[in-house]
This record gives structure tokens, C-alpha cells and sequence, in this order.
């Protein structure tokens, strides 16, 4: 499918005339869809994260002939058993919560997801993983479709992103998907108070509604515009929010944070956005270390998904949550000069949530250097993709969202053996 | 205080400039389009003494923790590019450095892990004649090469400490070669994805092995620092073949060479990546989105002007720029307000048109922060996420927070400046569109604004009314989605 400007902004237009034409049935709309919602919490794991670190196959000799210093040692792996190709892994030890989630049955690890001819660029791989078209990159997103699927009026808050630039997962033809890293400073200020701000308000709100012709781009500002000043008030409910228990302090945690809060409020959200980021790890590793770097950014990511799953446990929302991870590839399997890896292919996806059918998905690589081993590709530096991407986004739309995943994703990537969810 | 609009230089300074002071309007509106742009272009002649002007009355003001550090304190730096964005009397310099710093992206964070924040700052921000080692920080570079050869502008970034720390290059050797920075030399400050190989990658890491950091000086006077070196023991010596030409007769292999000699591998794949016919179409797309729209396709005769001559100039940036800035698609109305305001770029024309006096940048940083851009700590290698991706709820709310907060800082001046025009809310509306330079709005928005003046009780034009007044609709103008663009 491809998406012309011009049909994006015509498409946005149309849905911010709506909004703003009927604002209180909008929050109706939004009710009813909180009241059913499955949430879906799309996290992006920035930079390519090194799949063989995370889940790790230690028992491959050439894991270790490979990756001198930066092998995690067999006994110091979390066992989560044996692959359907009899391959032994192991989470990272820094990921207990996650092994605590997995023995639960509530974790699934997808191996080897990727697609043919895989982007090592971490800009046009980012596109393809969040357009989920490898043709056609710069268009909207595989979850930005979804929304254009739901009957119009679309809520303005039925997507939160925790970043602050829309990312291109939550692009769509329709929906002006807001921005919200901190609920508690997503608020309108004035330079005076009392009656005047609030007459300033009045004035912004009003400005706000207008819809520029023939100017698509000032028309998307008008609609970033519009959509902020209508979900100001919801989201200050959410800033209220007091959580089960303590959220870590990183940029992570402080998102499901806000996510969590969100769904408990039941304001209507029904994707979410979240990421991580420093997983471009050309150099010092470490993830044996301490505090090296991978052992912070499993730390980070361990930390911030454990408290985001009690948390929903706590509040009965668990069944209700599916998480999905994603990085734009993994890396090459040997370690370069700086204790690092490179760009590489094939990586893992995770899916965590109360409904989830957990476990080993896929089958792990061999890592054996023979160029003309199937598991590994461009002369067996990268582990080369088993499971395409699409056919796991396929089964979360069709299985989990309930739409169509043919017409959302351009083709039938369906694929019977990922019963993940 | 009717004021006449000059509609073709306003343009010219929001794009090759931050906007426009008065007094920047007044020496502009006396010259021709050309004479205008040239002396944009040849800012050599104009003194650079703006960095002096910092802590003088007068000026927008800056607030520091203990003295005022920008060689090793990184909001102290901020403070000092955004103070030179406004006051500078060589806007397209600055502009240029700007426009290099995103292409050539490089972030404070990872280097802060590496090098601890202050060293990170002065790699990034030292002016040479501040620092006892003579330092010259990666902005420095780009602001000496702002209209310089691009060859040259090249060689200088493979060969910056901060630039070999960020893509890695310091850790590139024989033996492990380290592909970050090979990759993206191709990808991201040259010609582009689809016009390189994987094995170029390897290829264009084993050129810079060696290419490299060493430490000289000492730390009793504080010259002690990282300097470029050339690491002989370190270079692959072996031949280096890529899929696209590197010198002029059309070969494509860098020959084997003796250790002692191999630094000329890495300046030959300059060489080759100058030469490349993609490399002056990628710089020219990318020009023509920042300096004169981002709406529409780049038109081909554009980047055939600008490719031809960026060949035959030998890659001189200023020949490059005089085209750009001289072209039909520059001048051309209908790109008037076609480009989305950086954040930075929003700030500063905002200072510039509400004013400044009795304002601290200290006060801006962290709404730039929640806008999408901290100065010297782009998100990635690819720059920012520009156009569009500037614009979502919570930067927009950032943006409408941040002239809120700079109106009612102004509220005193706002409301003299405005009192001659202040006879009913039309004539004061008139004039803050005119002081904000907007272009027209649209009725509906407009009487929303006349509205809001209305809103509490009838007009009087007293002080009282006006101190309230003024900010308030100077917040809603520059508030805007128009005020928005560029």
C-alpha cells in the first residue's frame, strides 16, 4: 500500500473535523472502548539489540570460538530449556524477572525473526520493522494501519506514545497519535492566570479547530495541535495515577509507568509505544560485567517490564496486556576488535502478557563458520531470519486485535506454529 | 510605529538566518537580493565578536551554576550557541553550523560515558583560543568549515576526537576492524544508502584502521588532551577493493601500501566518496529541504545546478550556497513558509520578535528538551527527525509552554512596545502579527484572538489591561501552527 501525503493529511483532516465536532460522544467512544480493551504495548529495542546475548545458546562451541570475551559462560545463563531443534538456551543472568515471567508461561521468545535481504542501516531497518513493508519503508505503520481499520470517529487518545516524536509504528492515514513522555507535564500554560487563562484556553481550543485547505502540512500541525488540546484533560487523570509499587527510575520504567496508569484509569488508549534505547553496542560490551553495558541495558529492560507485570497482575489487567518487542536487527555473531558487535540479520522478538502461550518459539542458529551452514547468512557472519517479522505482527493483528492482518500488512503472512498468543 | 513589511528579506533571514532582529532588518532592507545574500555568503568581513557580547546589557542573558564554563559545562555551551543564533551578525555561519552538526550528528551522551562530562564538552564545544591544550570542539570545526570545502570539512571530521570516540573509530584496528564509522561515512555524510555494499562497509573499515586518538600535553596547565594520530602499527596494509570508483581513472581497488603511508587509504576513499555523482545529489536534497522547502518532490534541475557545481567548484560549500540561496526555488513565494521550525530555529525567532531583555536561555534549555532538541545531543548518527517529526502533541504543547513563559517574561516591554497601537483589540492584534512577522491567518482564527482580547470585559487599552493583554495574545499568535514554519 502506499500512502501519498496528501492522502495522509486529507485522511487526518476528516478524522480532526470529526473530533472536533463531537467531543463529548468522542469520550463515549472512548469508554466503551476502555471497558474492552485489549491493549497492545509495542517496545522498541533501539540500536539492535544482540539477540545472542539475550538468549543465549550455550552449548554452541562456536558461541564461544566466536566471541572470546563477550561469551556469557554456560553455568552463569538462566536455563529456559530446549528449542524444537534440541538447542539448549539460557536468558541473560541479569533477566530473573523475565525468567520468573517465562516459568509462568506468560514470556514467548520468538528466534530468529527478520526478512530477506536484511537492512544493517539502523535508520532503514527501523522503517522496515515499523512499516512492515521492506518496499515501501517511508510509509505508515504496521500499527498506525490497524488504527485506520476501527470505525470512525477514532478517539484522538486511542494511541500514547511515550516518546516525543511519533514514532513511524504509530504513523497512520487517520489518527494523529499523541505524544505523551510525562503525563504530569503534558499540560497548556498561560502567561496569566484565573479567568484570562482560562479565556486563553477557550481561544487556543477554537484556534485549534480550524483546518487549513490545501496546506497538508500546516494542516498537521492544526491536527497536532487539535489533538493536544483534546486530550489535556484525560491525561491529567492519568498523572494522578499511584502505581502497586515502585516503577525503576529509568526512562523504561517510567513509561510502563505512565502506560500502566493509563489503562488502570481506562482512558481509552488501546496502543501504547514505548522504547529503550543503547543497544548499539559496537564496543565494550561487557556483558559480563557488573555494570557493563549490556548487563545495564538487560538491568534496564529486566527491571522496568518485572515491575510493569506485577504491577498489571496487581491490578487485574495482566489478561488484558500484550507487550511485543522489537530491535531493527541483530548483530554479527563473532566480536570485532573492541570486545563489540557489529550490524548483523536475525534477531528475537518478545511477547509478554497474562494471555500469552509462553515459551521457545523457532529454532535457534548454529553457529558453525561453514559458509554453507542454513542458519547463517553473508558467509556465515549473521544469523540468518527463520520466522518472518510480519507473520508475528500477523498473528498479534489477528489474534490479539482482531483485524485483518492481510489487508494491514499488504499479504498473508500467516504463519500456524507461532501459537504464541 | 507603522512598519513596513519587507516579505522577500524576512524570508531570507528565517531560512539563511534565526529570523530577524531590527536592527539585522534595517541593514538588510537597504541592500539587492544579491548584495544581500552576499553579504550573507562572505561573512569573513564581518567582525566575530559576538561571543564578547555575552553577559553585557542589551543582550538575552545567560545563567550558570559557578562560572560561566562553556569549554567543560554542556548546558553553558547550549547557553553560548543559542546567545550566538541571536546575536551573531553572521547568521549563516551559524546556520551552517547547525546544518553540519545534524549531518555530521554527534552526541554529548555516549561521549559523557566515555570521557566523563567535561572532557566530552570541550571535545564537542572548545573554542581553540579558550582551551590551554588549543582544543578546537567538533562545533568549532564546523563552524570554521561552515561555507569551507566539503572534501576538506570531510578529512577534519574523520580526524575530530569527538567524532572518533562517537562512531568508534578510536577502537578500529588491524586486526578487529570496527565498521561503525566506515558505514556511516557512506550512508549518512556522503552519498547514501543504496549506493554502497556490505563489503564496502568492511572495506571502508579497514581503510581507517589506525585513523586514531593519542594523548599529549599535561595535566599541571591543563593542555593535556586527546589529539588526532595516525597509528601505523595499526593499519591494514592489505589492498582494499570497493563496488564504486575511488580515483578518477575509474579503479576501484586502494593498493597495498607500506604501514608508514596507509593514512593516504582514508583520503583516498574521501577522495572517491567527493567525486562519487551521488554524494553532491544526496547534500543537495538535503539542502534544498533545509534552506528552501519541504514540501514536494526536489526538483532534478535543482540538483543538477548544485551538482555541477559542487564538481567543478571542487566541492567549495560558499559556491555551493550562492547557488542555493540565488536559485529561482529560493525566491520563489510559494516556498515562503513551507519549512517546520527546529526547535532551536523556534526559540531564537521567537527572542528575536517578542524580545529578550531580562530573558536567561538557561530558561529555554529544558523546553527544548521537551520540544525534541538539546543542542550538541542529537537522538542518533542520522541527525534529527526533521519536518513532520518535529510536530506531535507534547512537542507542540512544549512549544506553545515555552512562549507562554517567554511573554509573560516580556510582559513590561510587550506592553509598551504596544501602547501606540493599542486602540482596540484589532489595531493591538494587527501589531503583534506584524511584530511576529506571520503569515495571514485565517478568519476563524483571527476571531478566536479578538475574542479572547474581549473576554474580559470591554477594551480600555490601560496598562492594567495591556499587561494582561499583550502577553496573552502574543502567546496565542506565536502559538500558532503558521508561526510554526519557517
Amino acid at each position: 500500500m502506499k500512502v501519498t501525503r496528501r492522502q495522509f493529511v486529507k485522511g487526518g483532516v476528516a478524522a480532526f473535523t470529526v473530533s472536533f465536532a463531537a467531543p463529548e460522544f468522542l469520550s463515549e467512544v472512548a469508554l466503551a472502548q476502555g471497558a474492552t480493551s485489549r491493549n497492545l504495548v509495542v517496545l522498541y529495542l533501539s540500536g539492535g539489540n544482540d539477540a545472542l546475548s539475550t538468549l543465549i545458546p550455550y552449548a554452541d562451541p562456536f558461541y564461544y570460538s566466536r566471541r572470546p570475551t563477550i561469551a556469557v559462560p554456560a553455568g552463569n545463563v538462566l536455563q529456559v530449556g530446549t528449542d524444537s531443534s534440541r538447542v539448549v538456551l539460557g536468558l541473560h543472568p541479569r533477566l530473573t524477572g523475565l525468567k520468573q515471567i517465562f516459568d509462568r508461561g506468560n514470556l514467548a521468545l520468538i528466534q530468529r525473526t527478520g526478512y530477506p535481504n536484511q537492512s544493517r542501516s539502523h535508520f532503514l531497518g527501523t522503517d522496515i520493522w515499523s512499516s512492515a513493508s521492506p518496499s515501501n519503508p517511508a510509509g505508515t505503520g504496521w500499527v498506525g494501519r490497524y488504527l485506520d481499520t476501527l470505525p470512525t470517529p477514532v478517539d484522538p487518545l486511542i494511541g500514547w506514545n511515550t516518546t516525543r516524536d511519533l514514532p513511524r509504528v504509530l504513523m497512520s492515514n487517520k489518527v494523529a497519535v499523541p505524544a505523551i513522555p510525562n503525563p504530569a507535564t503534558y499540560a497548556l500554560a498561560s502567561p496569566n492566570t484565573g479567568a484570562d487563562a482560562q479565556a486563553a484556553r477557550v481561544a487556543a481550543m477554537r484556534i485549534s479547530s480550524h483546518v487549513p485547505v490545501d496546506r497538508p502540512d500546516l494542516a498537521f500541525v492544526y491536527g497536532n495541535a487539535a489533538a493536544a488540546m483534546a486530550t489535556l484533560d484525560r491525561v491529567a487523570t492519568v498523572s494522578q495515577y499511584r502505581s502497586t509499587l515502585t516503577y525503576p527510575n529509568s526512562g523504561l520504567g517510567q513509561a510502563l509507568r505512565a502506560v500502566a496508569g493509563a489503562m488502570v484509569r481506562g482512558v481509552g488508549t488501546r496502543v501504547f509505544y514505548v522504547t529503550t534505547g543503547g543497544y548499539d553496542t559496537h564496543a565494550a560490551q561487557n556483558p559480563n560485567q557488573v555494570n557493563g553495558s549490556y548487563t545495564n541495558l538487560m538491568g534496564t529492560l529486566n527491571d522496568a517490564l518485572l515491575a510493569f507485570y506485577q504491577d498489571l497482575l496487581n491490578q487485574g489487567l495482566l489478561g488484558d496486556t500484550l507487550v511485543l518487542s522489537f530491535s531493527e536487527f541483530g548483530r554479527r555473531i563473532s566480536e570485532n576488535g573492541s570486545n563489540g558487535t557489529d550490524h548483523g540479520a536475525a534477531s528475537v522478538m518478545l511477547a509478554l502478557g497474562g494471555r500469552i502461550n509462553g515459551g521457545l518459539y523457532g529454532t535457534a542458529p548454529n553457529l558453525n563458520m561453514d559458509p554453507q551452514n542454513p542458519t547463517l547468512e553473508n558467509n556465515a557472519g549473521d544469523v540468518r531470519f527463520e520466522t518472518d517479522f510480519r507473520s508475528v505482527y500477523a498473528r498479534v493483528i489477528d489474534q490479539w486485535l482482531g483485524a485483518d492482518s492481510v489487508g494491514i500488512l499488504g499479504g498473508n503472512f500467516r504463519n500456524d506454529r507461532l501459537t504464541f498468543v | 510605529m507603522a512598519y513596513t513589511p519587507y516579505p522577500q528579506i524576512e524570508h531570507l533571514l528565517r531560512r539563511a538566518g534565526f529570523g530577524a532582529r531590527a536592527d539585522e532588518l534595517d541593514t538588510y532592507r537597504q541592500d539587492l537580493f544579491a548584495t544581500a545574500v552576499g553579504r550573507l555568503l562572505n561573512y569573513g568581513s564581518i567582525p566575530d565578536d559576538v561571543d564578547q557580547k555575552i553577559g553585557a546589557p542589551g543582550y538575552v542573558g545567560i545563567t550558570t551554576a559557578g562560572q560561566f564554563s562553556p569549554r567543560t559545562v554542556i548546558t553553558d555551551a547550549r547557553q553560548r550557541w543559542l546567545f550566538r543564533m541571536v546575536h551573531t551578525n553572521r547568521p549563516l555561519q551559524e546556520k551552517m553550523t547547525l546544518f553540519w552538526h545534524n549531518h555530521f550528528a554527534t552526541a554529548y551522551g555516549k561521549l559523557a560515558g566515555q570521557l566523563g562530562t567535561e572532557e566530552a564538552t570541550r571535545y564537542l564545544a572548545a573554542k581553540p583560543s579558550e582551551d590551554p591544550g588549543g582544543v578546537r570542539g567538533q562545533i568549532e570545526l564546523f563552524r570554521e568549515y561552515a561555507l569551507g570545502n566539503f572534501r576538506d570539512l570531510l578529512v577534519e571530521v574523520s580526524k575530530d576526537t569527538a567524532m572518533l570516540y562517537w562512531l568508534d573509530g578510536y577502537l578500529n584496528t588491524r586486526t578487529r576492524p570496527q565498521e561503525n564509522f566506515g558505514r556511516e561515512i557512506m550512508e549518512l555524510f556522503t552519498f547514501g544508502v543504496g549506493n554502497y555494499t556490505e563489503s564496502d562497509v568492511y572495506a571502508a573499515a579497514r581503510v581507517f584502521t589506525g585513523w586514531n586518538v593519542t594523548r599529549v600535553g599535561n595535566a599541571a596547565d591543563g593542555s593535556a588532551r586527546l589529539q588526532f594520530n595516525y597509528n601505523a602499527g595499526q593499519h591494514d596494509t592489505g589492498e582494499k577493493t570497493f563496488s564504486f570508483a575511488i580515483y578518477a581513472n575509474g579503479s576501484k581497488t586502494i593498493p597495498a601500501r607500506a604501514a608508514a603511508g596507509g593514512m593516504q587509504d582514508g583520503l583516498d576513499l574521501i577522495d572517491g566518496l567527493c567525486a562519487h555523482p551521488e554524494t553532491p545529489r544526496y547534500l543537495g536534497r538535503k539542502l534544498y529541504r533545509f534552506f528552501i522547502s519541504e514540501v514536494g518532490d526536489v526538483p532534478e534541475s535543482f540538483l543538477a545546478r548544485v551538482s555541477a557545481t559542487f564538481r567543478e567548484s571542487r566541492y567549495d560549500m560558499r559556491a555551493v550556497m550562492r547557488d542555493v540561496l540565488l536559485s529561482r526555488e529560493f525566491w520563489d513565494e510559494r516556498n515562503y513558509f513551507t519549512r517546520f521550525s527546529w526547535p532551536v530555529e523556534y526559540v531564537v525567532h521567537s527572542l528575536k520578535d517578542i524580545g529578550w531583555n531580562g530573558f536567561s536561555l538557561r530558561e529555554a534549555l529544558t523546553p527544548l528538551s521537551n520540544m525534541g532538541q538539546n543542542l550538541f545531543d542529537p537522538p542518533d548518527v542520522a541527525g534529527w527527525d526533521l519536518g513532520r517529526g518535529w510536530f506531535s502533541t507534547g512537542s507542540m504543547l512544549a512549544r506553545m509552554n515555552f512562549v507562554s513563559a517567554l511573554a509573560a517574561n516580556q510582559r513590561f516591554n510587550l506592553a509598551t512596545a504596544a501602547a501606540t497601537r493599542a486602540q482596540n483589540p484589532e489595531s493591538l492584534l494587527a501589531f503583534v502579527q506584524e511584530a511576529l512577522k506571520t503569515p495571514p491567518l485565517d478568519p476563524t482564527v483571527t476571531g478566536a484572538m479578538i475574542e479572547y482580547l474581549n473576554a474580559s470585559g470591554p477594551w480600555t487599552g490601560s496598562a492594567a489591561q495591556l499587561q494582561a493583554k499583550v502577553p496573552g495574545i502574543v502567546h496565542l499568535v506565536a502559538s500558532t501552527p503558521e508561526y510554526q514554519f519557517l
